[in-house]
């Protein structure tokens, strides 16, 4: 029986693998872009991306899921939906409406800014971090340090593809990376 | 068409998602009650309500194809596209999208801008919703409708969380039906 499962689980790893498509030089010359646009039109391959973080995260007490705009916000609310949690969207400058608080992180050339809601996680609530890729890992650190200063657990980084060559893991600080494509 | 005049009447659900859309004032400029669905989203009942009415309603209509608008739409339409097995398209905003893309402009406010989709996503008979958090004006739908039918798909219904006073009483966008859960709060 568990043979079968651990077949089960590359089969669709596999799945998805195939149907990411790779565009050479975008956004510009040299950079070879992981496209999932080409995963979320295979619905059998979109439905196991979700089911595989799922059966991982569905016993782990988890209280929120935290997307990074915007590819976080296709892939995070299905995971919350399946498992009961909150979804809270990580935004660009200037989209959320309300009180925020904000995290400045680096960009190859200057910086960026992301947001969070003030209110929308409580101190000792269990968070993923949710995006289609991690990179450098600049993105989901700023993630990880918003979430952090209001006394959210952040209980590990999910995302499908992993550019393992950047070394985004190691900008984690203690926070485990769980990808499904490396 | 709302979701309480076509078969919803009544509905406990179309109560709880409307408590749990928030309002700010004066965002993003003084005059404008922004209806704020982060609050919906956060609310793991209310999120699974809105979803499955929608799955409800579509998941009988052949519906093949799901697009969703760039950004709020994003959170809405996958989790429906998963439940009726249907394809998930982003409708993004320009320079979004890598590789070979058909854009679409529409009016804002003060000035334009542009919808992109993706080229070679949609067959000729794909049968499309298109998805967004609200509808006020209609522009972007209306692009949204512009681009999938430029690429032969038959749109079946443009479907939002929350339609604004402007399409009230409206049935149509586009020339496409208009289905909304709920009217904006005070």
């Amino acid at each position: 029986m568990a043979a079968q499962i651990v077949d089960s689980t590359d089969d669709r790893i596999s799945r998805i693998s195939s149907s990411i498509r790779v565009i050479p030089d975008f956004p510009k010359p040299g950079i070879m872009f992981q496209d999932i646009t080409t995963l979320l039109l295979d619905p059998m391959a979109f439905k196991d991306t979700i089911d595989l973080f799922v059966e991982r995260y569905k016993d782990k007490n988890i209280n929120v899921v935290a997307g990074i705009e915007a590819r976080g916000f296709i892939f995070g609310p299905p995971i919350a939906l399946a498992i009961g949690a909150k979804f809270v969207p990580m935004r660009k400058p200037k989209k959320l409406p309300g009180e925020v608080i904000s995290e400045e992180y680096s960009l190859e050339y200057g910086t960026d800014t992301m947001e969070m809601h003030v209110g929308a996680v409580q101190a000792g609530e269990r968070a993923l971090v949710v995006d289609d890729l991690i990179a450098t890992g600049g993105t989901l650190s700023a993630a990880i340090r918003l979430l952090g200063r209001v006394g959210v657990d952040v209980v590990e980084c999910a995302c499908v593809i992993e550019l393992p060559e950047l070394k985004g893991r190691s900008r984690l600080g203690d926070k485990p990376l769980f990808v499904l494509v490396s | 068409m709302f979701a309480a005049e076509n078969g919803l009447k009544g509905d406990p659900r179309l109560k709880g998602i409307s408590d749990a859309i928030r309002v700010v004032p004066h965002f993003p400029k003084p005059g404008i009650m922004f209806q704020d669905i982060t609050t919906l989203v956060s609310n793991p009942r209310a999120f699974k309500d809105t979803i499955d009415i929608f799955v409800d309603r579509y998941r009988d209509m052949d519906i093949s194809v799901v697009a969703g608008v760039e950004a709020r739409g994003f959170m809405f339409a996958p989790a429906i596209a998963l439940a009726i097995g249907a394809k998930f398209i982003p409708l993004r905003k320009p320079g979004k999208l890598p590789g070979e893309v058909i854009s679409e402009a529409y009016e804002l406010e003060y000035g334009k801008d542009r919808l992109e989709m993706h080229v070679g996503t949609v067959q000729h008979g794909d049968r499309a919703l298109i998805i967004d958090d609200l509808v006020a004006t209609g522009g972007t739908l209306s692009a949204a409708i512009r681009l999938l039918e430029r690429v032969g798909a038959e749109v079946v219904e443009c479907a939002c969380v929350i339609g604004l006073p402007e399409v009230k009483g409206r049935c149509r966008l586009g020339g496409k039906p208009l289905y909304m859960l709920v009217e904006p709060r005070q």
